[in-house]
C-alpha cells in the first residue's frame, strides 16, 4: 500500500504529510485554539458589558477614556496586521531577510500598542480608577489586561521567531510556522476591534 | 525513535535488559531520551497507548479517593446526629467528592479510552501531537495532586462543586481551599483543552484511507463531539475561575454584592461551562456501549447515522440549556420558558439513542458477558436518570426539587448509572486488547451485580428523601424530625448508606479481578479477537505494537474488521465466516509498510506541566515562587519549540518484536 504510510502525519516535523482533510495538522490545531479563545474573550467581554455602568464612587467610563489616544494606538495595532501579512508573504517566498524585517516591525508596532496601554492604565489609575475601585474598574482592567497579555505573548513569539529564523533553528516548515503566528496575531487584532468598539466607542 | 525499517515478524529478538542507545543530539537543550524498558520511559513517553494507560491508572486512583469521600459522607448520614465529620469537614468532603469524580475521574477516564482507542479505531499510528498529548496527561495528574494537596495545607475547598458566589469569597471561606480549587481546575483545564485540540485534529486529519467520517466507529464519533464541547466549554470556566482568583487574591469585586455585583454572573458562567460538561461526562460512555451492544448482539448498530447525528445534536443543543440549573434564581418567565423548552428538546436525541440501542439488541443473538451486562445496565439506569431529568425540565416542578436530594438522585443515576457503568463496560470489553488477558467473568458478574444493586440502593431512596424535602448537603439529621412510616427519612438514609457500602464492595471486586487476572497462573492469554468484534482496534496485535499497525489498512466498510471476517450471501443475506481474526491480521502483516516514522520521546511535556502547580503554589503563598514557575514555563516552551517532534537521525535499527507484553520495544544501535 504505497499511499498508506503518508496518512499519519504528526507534530511539526513533517509538514509534507498528506492529511485526511488536506489542511495541515498544525494549522487546524491553531484554528481550533483560536475558536476556543473566542469563548474566552466572549466571557470576559460579557462580564465587562454587565459591569461597565457599575462605578460606585469611582470615575465613569466616558469621564476617563481618551478616545483620540486609544484610536491612534488601535490604528498602530491594526497596521501591525498589515506588516504581519507582509512577513508571511516574504516567508512563503523563502526570503528570510524580509521575513525577519517585517516580523520585527510587527513586534515593534505591537510593543507600541502595549506601551500605549501601559500609559493609558497609568493615566486611568491617576484619575482614580484602580483595579478594585469599582466593578467597572475590575472588569475593564481584566478584559483589556487579558488582551494586552495576548499581544505581549504574540510579541514574544514574534521575537523568538526572528531569533530562530536567523539561526535556522525552526523545526519543520518555516513558512507555515510564520503563518501560524500570523493567524494568532490577526486574531488578537480582531478581538481588539471588538473590544475597542464595545468598550470605548459605544457610550454607556 | 526514528525510522523503523521493517516491522516485526522477521526481526531477530534483542533479548534481555534494555540496550543502551545513544540518541543523537536533538536541536533542543537536552539530549533526546532514548527508548528503554525502565520506569523512566513512562515519564518521557509520547506513545498514545502508554498515555492512555497512565490516564486510566491515575483516574482510577482518584476514583478511589472520591469514593472514600463519598463513603465518609454516607457514614455521616447513616445514623441520626452523625459524628463522623463536623460541619466544616462535611462541606469539604462533598465539594471534593464531586470535584474529584467529575474532573479527576470521569473526564480523565474517558480521556484514557479516547487516547488509547481513537488512533486505533481510525487506523492511525499515533495522535496528531504526541508531545502535547503527554503534556495533557501530566497537567491532569499534577493538577489533581495540586487540588488534593489542599487537604494537607489547611483544608480543601468547601463551597460545593459549583462554588456559587458570593459564598466562595474569602469572607465565607477564609482557608486556601478554594484557591487550590481554582488553580487546580485551571491546570486540569489546560489538560482538557490541549487534549481536545489534539483529538479533534487526530480524528479529522489522520484517518486511514477510506475511513470516511460516516465509517468511523461510534466511540470515535462521540469522542469527537466531546472534544468540541471541551474546546468551547473550558475557556468559559477559565474566565469564571480567573474572576474568582482575582477576587480572592487581588481584591477585585466581581462577585461582591455589597459593591453592586451580580451573583448570577458566576452562575451563568459556571453553567455555560457546566451543562456542556454534563454531556462531556456521558457521551464517551454512550460511545462505549454503542460499540459493545452490537458486538454482543451479533448485529450491526441499529441506525448508525442516527446515533452519530443524535450525538452531535446533543452536542449542539447542550449549549442552550444551561439556565435550567438556575430556575430557582429568579430569571424571569421568558428565560425560564425558553430554557425549559430547550431542556425538554434535548431529551429527544437522547431518547433516540436509547431506542437505537434497544433496537440493536432486538432479535439479536445476545450473549450476556460482563461488558454486555454493564452496557444494558447503562441503558436501563440512564433511562431512569433521564426521566427524572425531564421532571427538572418542568420549571415549577424543578423549583420544588432544587437543592434537594431528588437532584442528587438524578445526577447519580445519570453519572453513576450512565457514565461510570459505561466506563466499566469499557474496562471489561477492552481489557484483553490492552493487556492480553481477559478479566474473570465470574468475579466480573459479582462485581456487576453488587454495583447495580448497590447503586440502586444508594441513589434510589434519594428520590424519596428529596421529594420529602431533605436538602442536599445536609450535614446531620435528627430522629425527632425524620417523620414516620414509609417516608421516615432516617430509614431511607440508612438504606442509602448500606447501599453505598455494597457499591464499595463491588468496586473492590473490580480491583480484585484485575489483580487475580494478572497474578493467577490459571488465566490464559486471551485470544486475538475474544468477542468477535467489529471495529478496527481489534485488527492488530493485543496489545498493539508501538506503531499500532504494520500496514495501515484501507477501509471499505463501516465495521471494517467484521466485513473482513464475514461475507454476506447476496440473496439470503446470511453471513458466513470467511477468515479468522488471525488470518485477517496475517494477511495485513504480509506486506508491512516501510519507513514508519514514530514520534520521539521528550522531556519537555513533563517539565512544562511541572511548572504549572509551582505557579499555583506561588500565587497562594509567595510571589517569588510564582516568578520561578513563570520562568520555568517560558524556558520549557522555548526548549520544546526548538525540539523537532521526531529525531532527525536514522541511527536506529528496526525494533525487536519484544516478548509481546506491554513493554517498550528495545532498540539496538546500528553500529
Amino acid at each position: 500500500m504505497a499511499d498508506s504510510a503518508i496518512a499519519h502525519g504528526h507534530d511539526a516535523g513533517h509538514g509534507a504529510h498528506v492529511t485526511s482533510t488536506g489542511l495541515s495538522n498544525n494549522k487546524m490545531a491553531m484554528w481550533m485554539f483560536l475558536g476556543s479563545e473566542c469563548l474566552l474573550f466572549g466571557g470576559l467581554i460579557s462580564t465587562y458589558m454587565l459591569y461597565k455602568g457599575r462605578v460606585n464612587s469611582g470615575p465613569q467610563p466616558d469621564q476617563i477614556f481618551d478616545i483620540p489616544f486609544t484610536s491612534v494606538s488601535s490604528f498602530v495595532l491594526l497596521m501591525s496586521s498589515l506588516t504581519m501579512v507582509l512577513a508571511v508573504s516574504a516567508a512563503q517566498r523563502k526570503d528570510d531577510r524580509n521575513t525577519n524585517l517585517w516580523l520585527t516591525i510587527t513586534a515593534l508596532l505591537g510593543a507600541t500598542f502595549v506601551g500605549g496601554q501601559v500609559y493609558e492604565f497609568t493615566a486611568f489609575y491617576r484619575e482614580g480608577l484602580g483595579f478594585t475601585t469599582s466593578l467597572f474598574g475590575s472588569s475593564f482592567y481584566t478584559l483589556t489586561g487579558f488582551h494586552g497579555v495576548h499581544v505581549t505573548v504574540g510579541i514574544i513569539m514574534l521575537m523568538a521567531l526572528v531569533g530562530m529564523i536567523s539561526r535556522d533553528r525552526i523545526p519543520g516548515n518555516k513558512a507555515e510556522t510564520v503563518e501560524l503566528i500570523g493567524l494568532y496575531w490577526h486574531f488578537v487584532d480582531i478581538v481588539w476591534i471588538v473590544i475597542f468598539t464595545l468598550v470605548y466607542l459605544i457610550p454607556t | 525513535m526514528a525510522i523503523i525499517e521493517r516491522p516485526s515478524s522477521e526481526v531477530a529478538v534483542v533479548g534481555g535488559a534494555s540496550v543502551g542507545v545513544k540518541p543523537s543530539e536533538a536541536l533542543g537543550v537536552f539530549k533526546r531520551p532514548a527508548a528503554s524498558t525502565s520506569w523512566r520511559d513512562w515519564l518521557v513517553t509520547v506513545d498514545h497507548k502508554k498515555l492512555g494507560i497512565m490516564y486510566g491508572v491515575a483516574a482510577f486512583f482518584f476514583f478511589i479517593v472520591g469514593g472514600v469521600e463519598a463513603l465518609l459522607i454516607r457514614l455521616q448520614l447513616i445514623a441520626p446526629n452523625g459524628k463522623v465529620l463536623n460541619a466544616d469537614q462535611y462541606n469539604q468532603m462533598f465539594t471534593m467528592h464531586a470535584t474529584t469524580m467529575v474532573f479527576l475521574f470521569v473526564m480523565p477516564m474517558a480521556a484514557a479510552f479516547a487516547n488509547y482507542f481513537v488512533p486505533l479505531q481510525i487506523g492511525a499510528r499515533d495522535v496528531a501531537f504526541p508531545r502535547i498529548n503527554a503534556f495533557g496527561f501530566w497537567c491532569f495528574l499534577f493538577g489533581g495532586i495540586f487540588l488534593n494537596s489542599a487537604w494537607f495545607l489547611g483544608g480543601a475547598a468547601d463551597g460545593g462543586w459549583f462554588m456559587y458566589a458570593p459564598n466562595s469569597s474569602t469572607l465565607f471561606s477564609p482557608s486556601h481551599g478554594i484557591d487550590f480549587w481554582t488553580m487546580g481546575l485551571q491546570i486540569t483545564g489546560i489538560a482538557s483543552l490541549t487534549g481536545a485540540i489534539n483529538l479533534i485534529v487526530t480524528i479529522l486529519n489522520m484517518r486511514a484511507p477510506g475511513m470516511k467520517l460516516m465509517r468511523m466507529p461510534i466511540f470515535t464519533w462521540m469522542v469527537l463531539v466531546v472534544q468540541f464541547l471541551l474546546l468551547f466549554a473550558i475557556p468559559v470556566i477559565t474566565v469564571a475561575l480567573f474572576l474568582l482568583t482575582f477576587q480572592r487574591s487581588f481584591d477585585a469585586t466581581f462577585f461582591d454584592v455589597a459593591s453592586g455585583a451580580d451573583p448570577l454572573l458566576w452562575q451563568h458562567l459556571f453553567w455555560i461551562f457546566g451543562h456542556p460538561e454534563v454531556y462531556i461526562l456521558i457521551l464517551p460512555s454512550f460511545g462505549i456501549v454503542s460499540e459493545i451492544l452490537p458486538v454482543f448482539s451479533k448485529k450491526p448498530l441499529f441506525g448508525y447515522p442516527i446515533v452519530a447525528m443524535s450525538g452531535a445534536a446533543i452536542g449542539f443543543v447542550g449549549w442552550g440549556v444551561w439556565a435550567h440549573h438556575m430556575f430557582a434564581s429568579g430569571l424571569g418567565p421568558v428565560s425560564v420558558t425558553v430554557f425549559s423548552m430547550a431542556t425538554m428538546a434535548i431529551a429527544v436525541p437522547t431518547g433516540v439513542k436509547i431506542v437505537n440501542w434497544v433496537m440493536t439488541m432486538w432479535g439479536g443473538k445476545l450473549s450476556f458477558t460482563v461488558p454486555m451486562l454493564f452496557s444494558i445496565a447503562l441503558v436501563v439506569q440512564f433511562t431512569i436518570g433521564g426521566l427524572s431529568g425531564v421532571t427538572h425540565a418542568v420549571a415549577p416542578s424543578d423549583t420544588q426539587q432544587t437543592d434537594t436530594y431528588y437532584i442528587v438522585a438524578h445526577f447519580h443515576y445519570v453519572l453513576f448509572g450512565g457514565a461510570i457503568f459505561g466506563l466499566f463496560a469499557g474496562f471489561y470489553y477492552w481489557w484483553p486488547k490492552m493487556f492480553r488477558k481477559q478479566l474473570s467473568e465470574g468475579i466480573g458478574r459479582w462485581n456487576f451485580w453488587l454495583m447495580v444493586v448497590g447503586m440502586n440502593l444508594t441513589f434510589g431512596p434519594m428520590h424519596i428523601l428529596g421529594l420529602q424535602g431533605q436538602p442536599r448537603r445536609m450535614q446531620v439529621w435528627t430522629e425527632a424530625r425524620a417523620g414516620e412510616g414509609f417516608f421516615n427519612l432516617g430509614f431511607w438514609n440508612r438504606v442509602s448508606s448500606i447501599g453505598s457500602l455494597l457499591l464499595a464492595v463491588g468496586v473492590l471486586l473490580f480491583i480484585i479481578n484485575v489483580v487475580y487476572t494478572h497474578k493467577s497462573k490459571k488465566v490464559a492469554i486471551a485470544p486475538l479477537d475474544p468477542w468477535d468484534a467489529r471495529t478496527l482496534e481489534w485488527m492488530t496485535d493485543s496489545p498493539p505494537k508501538e506503531h499500532n499497525f504494520d500496514t495501515i489498512p484501507t477501509i471499505n466498510n463501516l465495521d471494517e474488521f467484521f466485513h473482513r471476517k464475514y461475507a454476506q450471501d447476496a440473496n439470503t443475506h446470511e453471513l458466513t465466516q470467511v477468515a479468522t481474526a488471525e488470518e485477517v491480521l496475517a494477511e495485513m502483516n504480509a506486506h508491512p509498510d516501510e519507513h514508519i516514522h514514530m514520534p520521539s520521546r521528550s522531556y519537555w511535556p513533563i517539565l512544562l506541566a511541572l511548572a504549572l502547580p509551582i505557579i499555583g503554589y506561588g500565587l497562594i503563598y509567595n510571589r517569588v515562587i510564582l516568578a520561578v514557575g513563570a520562568a520555568m514555563v517560558v524556558l520549557t516552551m522555548f526548549g520544546w519549540s526548538m525540539e523537532p517532534s521526531t529525531s532527525p537521525d536514522d541511527d536506529f535499527d528496526p525494533p525487536a518484536p519484544g516478548d509481546g507484553g506491554g513493554h517498550t520495544k528495545e532498540l539496538a544501535p546500528l553500529g
